[in-house]
Parts: C-alpha cells; sequence; structure tokens
C-alpha cells in the first residue's frame, strides 16, 4: 500500500469523525428542540459516508476486495434516518413544544444575569 | 366479505391482471434482488431465493402500495442523485460553521413548499431529500398532501429558500417519477 492511500484513508476517516463530533456538538450547544434536530442529519450524511469511504478505500487497496456492502449502510441510513427524523419532527409540533426563538434567548439571557448576580 | 366471495375475486383477479398483479412493483424487484445479491454474496442460490423474495413480498404487500413506481428518466435518477450527494456534502460545510458559529446569527425558521407532486412515492423521496440535506428539516406534511412543512437553521428569505427546494429537487423528481 503506498503512502498516498494511506494519507487518503486516514484523512477520510478523520473527516467522518469530525462531522460526527460537530454533529453531537450542534445537539448539545443549539437552543432549541427543532434547531437541534439538524445536528444529527450531518452526523449520519458525511459523518458516516466518510468513514465508509474510508473504509471501502483501505480493504479495496489492501486485501484486494471490493467490498459493495459498506455502500449499503449508507444506503440504509439515507433511507431511514430521514423517517425517523419526520417523526420526531411531527411527535415535536403535536406536543406543541416550543420553538420561539425570541422567547427562548430571553430566557437564557435571564438565566445568565442570575448568575451574574450570584457570583456578583 | 364470505369467503366464497373472496375466493370468486381471486379467481376474477387471476383472469384480470388489473385485480391482483403477479408483478406490481417491476422496479422495486429488479432493485429488491440487486441489494440481496450485494447483502449476501453473489451466488446461484441466493439468486433464486432473491427473486423468489423479490416476486412474492411484493405480490403479497401490493393492496397497501397501489401506485408501482416507474422511473421515466433513469439517466436523469443518476444526475439527481449525484446532485443530491453534491449538495449534502456542500451543505454540511455550511452547517458545521454554522453550528460552530454564536447561535444568536442563526435565523431558525418554519415555511411551507406547495407540492406540485402528487405520488406518495415521490414526495417521500422530496422529504428525504430535504432532511438528508443538512439545514432543513421537513417536519410535517399537511392531511391533504399538498403542503409541506419545512424547518430551516440559517434562513433569512423563506420565499426564496421554498423556491430553491422547488426548482432544485421536486422539479427533477416529478420530471423522474411523475410525467
Amino acid at each position: 500500500m503506498t503512502t498516498f492511500i494511506e494519507y487518503m484513508v486516514a484523512a477520510l476517516i478523520l473527516l467522518g469523525a469530525l462531522f460526527a463530533l460537530i454533529g453531537s456538538i450542534g445537539l448539545v450547544k443549539l437552543p432549541d428542540f427543532f434547531r437541534r434536530l439538524h445536528g444529527p442529519t450531518k452526523a449520519t450524511t458525511l459523518g458516516v459516508g466518510g468513514m465508509i469511504l474510508g473504509s471501502v478505500l483501505f480493504f479495496t487497496a489492501v486485501e484486494r476486495t471490493f467490498q459493495f456492502q459498506e455502500f449499503l449502510v449508507s444506503l440504509f441510513l439515507f433511507i431511514t434516518a430521514p423517517a425517523s427524523a419526520y417523526i420526531i419532527a411531527k411527535a415535536a409540533l403535536h406536543l406543541k413544544v416550543q420553538y420561539d426563538a425570541e422567547y427562548i434567548e430571553s430566557e437564557a439571557a435571564a438565566k445568565e444575569e442570575q448568575q451574574d448576580q450570584n457570583l456578583s | 366479505m364470505t369467503h366464497e366471495e373472496r375466493q370468486k375475486q381471486h379467481e376474477q383477479a387471476s383472469e384480470l391482471p388489473k385485480k391482483k398483479k403477479w408483478l406490481p412493483h417491476p422496479v422495486l424487484s429488479v432493485v429488491m434482488v440487486l441489494i440481496w445479491l450485494s447483502l449476501n454474496n453473489a451466488s446461484m442460490g441466493h439468486l433464486v431465493l432473491g427473486i423468489f423474495l423479490s416476486l412474492g413480498i411484493p405480490y403479497l404487500v401490493q393492496d397497501f402500495w397501489p401506485t408501482a413506481v416507474r422511473v421515466h428518466r433513469p439517466f436523469k435518477l443518476c444526475m439527481y442523485l449525484l446532485l443530491v450527494l453534491v449538495d449534502i456534502c456542500k451543505a454540511n460545510f455550511i452547517v458545521a460553521v454554522q453550528i460552530l458559529g454564536p447561535n444568536k446569527k442563526l435565523n431558525a425558521k418554519f415555511f411551507e413548499v406547495e407540492l406540485d407532486v402528487k405520488n406518495d412515492f415521490t414526495i417521500a423521496m422530496l422529504a428525504g431529500t430535504i432532511t438528508l440535506t443538512p439545514g432543513t428539516v421537513s417536519s410535517e406534511l399537511s392531511t391533504d398532501k399538498k403542503r409541506l412543512l419545512v424547518h430551516a437553521l440559517n434562513v433569512d428569505d423563506v420565499e426564496q429558500a421554498a423556491a430553491d427546494i422547488k426548482h432544485r429537487y421536486e422539479r427533477p423528481l416529478k420530471e423522474i417519477f411523475e410525467c
């Protein structure tokens, strides 16, 4: 295996891991429920996709076997992820989860003020 | 419906191919065989089993899925899948920057897309595409199947975003699957 392919595999896996990480960060950091939904869509698309591409490249280069099955992981994820996101969003809409941005921001600001007061 | 009536209907159905078809979803069956073969190691036995399953399952579930999926323009479908893949990659980087940036800059909004496509499968494809491209999540289809509610992470001009979705994804899908 040439060094170039090694670098390619490493880059793809790192890219995938990076996007999975950013998706998770989004899940924690974003302020309201519907915005949090956007995090996982990143992790399932480029996150898993990058890792699978790296894995396919590795096995084709090292073991000389082309593993088509790995693309099926991505295919099934692409079919199922929107369905679950849709159901979650629909459930949240029916439960009337708060999504008014200004409301949530004012809540957060009030909390911060309280913390500041507590500190001082 | 009594048993005899049902039996009668069944006999009629075997005479009239319109009622109960032996091959209700030809495209789906071909895709099922291909996926079965790639899931298992491609061998003669699995080919036979795959063909049996891909004929049997659509035959049994055809009452729940009445309209067959038809691909009118296979080449355009490939182009569409490529377009979506490129868009997913592009949008991923944009959304990554947005997520890591300050929350206050995010202008999240709901907006509705008026649907021109009528087939259930086409609507599902469109909704899936919208969710897979980071930055937008399709969240509810109206009961008359004419409007799709979409949540966008950062959008300034709602009408522009809806027009983009219609122009970029809905029109090719309509051409591929419907007309």
